[in-house]
């Protein structure tokens, strides 16, 4: 293998960690709390802002521009986007699953006009640039520098990882799956729906704020463009594939789909003709699509399913099927 | 394994004498629209009684139930725990405070263990806080063994040690009344609402569950059951309240309420002599 393949590969492997950072995020909410967010690219934005803010040099005409170093600004992208997802869960955890969704995806919608009309804080539609990267003083050698950012990422998303997993298992995962299973039954238990659930999207809106600071930091600018739906969208093919409710699921399904893009974008760019290859690229989106569908239809509980865990489905899902979107469950006939 | 307040030396069923009421419950209202489903309902359980509440269907029995636990806020009332007033409470708190219930149509966890499901109903564990599991993980740690130790024994007391492990989804209709009680009595409560746990229970089990609901009372926790079995009723209750419309239509002894004329009315329809 040339040593700009292995730098390649690193590159890739780092770009689809990042995305694996924020698939984490969306598993506490939706695979272990059931909570359907569909305004991921919000909390993504404002912790890569949040981050860029912190830590990028100072400009003029534009506030922030601290120049703290770089996990100062991952430590304040986790902060402002839990603070700002514990606020959200506070006003809209009352709300049913397809209104939650509604609203997420209102905020999504409003971070990213923000952050495209709030100049002076954000650079507006010319974002943020010189976003100080990890090793850059190893920028001009491209594989040292990919490699370094890859082993960046690899202990960003093992420790997320054992965090997780450490967490699922606690009682307070044990309590989330009750809720998430049955909200009725887990109160009488003594268990406060709303106090776990708040918790879990303010820890899950962390985590994808986390993400996006390592994606920004990594690419090194960030522009309201990048934080569009289709990022929502991707994110949510990579837990439906990987397997949602398995953290492990969440981060092959993130290296899967990111492979998959990447492998359509040189597919597209390879057989569309130079003056289609714009428009073309929006077969990149069919294709996930797609992918996205086969598994829903053939594998719904993902790649790596949660272990022990019942079939869900989405609540669109659900409601198209006829079904009920809680996991649906036989009574077996007395035995003495 | 210990009940709520401490053993008992008398037979199942009865008030300890002399005792206030553990739960009071005073002019209990409930309407949907222009239904009263529970009409100025009012009742006392006594210390280590299991007081029997029948009634036709429709009564108001489920939805009184509801209030008690918290599921539903009434709309008038009052309802007191230990002498602590509790109408105001989140159902969530209640158990905390010593209130925990059973649902007539068992919710268990299905997809966790039968294990987990008697755990997740451990109240004041430090592992419910994130931070916790981080900054104290020994405390953590000997807290959910020693939570794991009785929550094995509880699944034991309800005969369904070979079950630990497995899913509660594969377990019976019987088997997921007992595991309710289990998880119930995790949380150590002083008094339990058992709503019909008799229902669609095969008759083999149905003995285990009565001889549980005796083990339970006798631990001291005070049951108020709901129950349409009058045998069952009969073994268990030393007073029954009878609810119609929503209200208390009578109150005695098993053998008074069967005589009562009102009563056998409220199930039967008018009774021509």
């Amino acid at each position: 293998m040339s040593l700009e393949l292995l730098a390649y590969c690193a590159f890739f492997l780092t770009i689809a960690l990042t995305y694996a950072v924020i698939v984490l995020g969306l598993n506490v909410q939706w695979g272990q709390t059931g909570l359907f967010n569909v305004g991921v690219a919000g909390f993504v934005a404002v912790g890569a802002y949040a981050s860029a803010i912190l830590t990028s040099p100072a400009v003029e005409g534009r506030f922030g521009g601290f120049d703290l170093p770089i996990p100062v600004g991952w430590a304040g992208a986790f902060l402002v986007a839990g603070l700002l997802s514990a606020a959200i869960g506070w006003l809209t955890m009352r709300l049913r699953a397809d209104y939650l969704a509604i609203s997420t995806f209102g905020i999504a919608v409003t971070v990213q006009l923000a952050t495209l009309n709030l100049e002076g804080l954000t650079g507006g539609p010319f974002g943020i640039s010189l976003i100080p990267r990890p090793f850059a003083g190893h920028a001009g050698e491209a594989l040292i520098f990919s490699l370094a950012n890859m082993a960046l990422l690899i202990s960003l998303v093992a420790l997320l990882y054992l965090m997780l997993e450490h967490l699922a298992k606690s009682p307070w995962g044990r309590a989330l799956r009750a809720i998430r299973e049955d909200e009725a039954a887990a109160e009488a238990l003594g268990k406060s729906p709303r106090r776990f659930r708040i918790e879990a999207f303010a820890l899950g809106g962390a985590i994808m704020g986390l993400g996006g600071a390592a994606q920004a930091h990594f690419i090194g600018f960030i522009a309201p463009e990048n934080y569009l739906p289709m990022l929502t969208f991707q994110v949510w093919a990579m837990l439906i594939v990987g397997g949602s409710g398995n953290n492990r699921g969440a981060i092959l399904g993130a290296v899967l789909v990111w492979a998959l893009w990447a492998a359509s974008s040189a597919l597209v760019e390879a057989l569309a003709p130079a003056g289609e290859q714009a428009r073309a690229a929006s077969l990149q989106t069919v294709i996930i699509g797609v992918a996205l569908c086969a598994i829903l239809l053939f594998r719904p509980q993902g790649l790596l399913p949660e272990p022990g865990g019942a079939r869900r489905r989405l609540p669109f899902l659900s409601r198209w099927r006829g079904t009920p979107a809680a996991v649906a469950t036989t009574t077996e006939p007395d035995r003495p | 394994m210990q009940g709520g307040t401490g053993e008992r030396k008398d037979g199942p069923g009865s008030p300890r004498a002399h005792t206030p009421p553990v739960l009071e419950v005073r002019d209990l209202a409930r309407s949907f629209g222009g239904n009263r489903a529970v009409d100025g309902m009012s009742l006392d359980l006594h210390a280590g009684e299991i007081l029997g509440l029948i009634g036709p269907n429709g009564a108001g029995k489920t939805t009184f139930f509801n209030l008690v636990a918290g599921s539903l806020a009434p709309d008038s009332g009052e309802i007191r725990l230990k002498g602590v007033p509790i109408e105001r409470q989140p159902a969530a708190r209640r158990l905390a405070m010593g209130l925990g219930r059973t649902f007539q149509i068992p919710r268990p966890f299905a997809g966790m263990s039968v294990l987990d499901n008697v755990m997740a109903a451990g109240q004041n564990q430090s592992g419910e806080n994130i931070l916790r599991n981080f900054l104290q993980p020994g405390t953590v740690r000997r807290e959910e063994r020693a939570a794991r130790e009785r929550a094995l024994a509880l699944i034991d007391f309800v005969t369904l040690s070979h079950l630990a492990d497995a899913p509660a989804r594969v377990l019976s209709g019987g088997q997921r009344k007992l595991l309710e009680l289990a998880r119930v009595m995790m949380a150590e409560p002083a008094v339990i609402l058992l709503d019909e746990p008799a229902a669609g229970v095969n008759p083999a089990l149905l003995d285990v569950i009565v001889e549980r609901i005796v083990e339970i009372n006798r631990m001291g926790v005070s049951v108020l059951l709901i129950e349409h079995n009058m045998d069952m009723i009969a073994r268990l209750c030393g007073r029954i309240v009878v609810m119609a419309a929503g209200r208390q239509l009578a109150e005695g002894t098993p053998g008074e309420i069967m005589a009562n004329r009102e009563v056998v009315e409220a199930y039967l329809g008018e009774v021509t002599p």
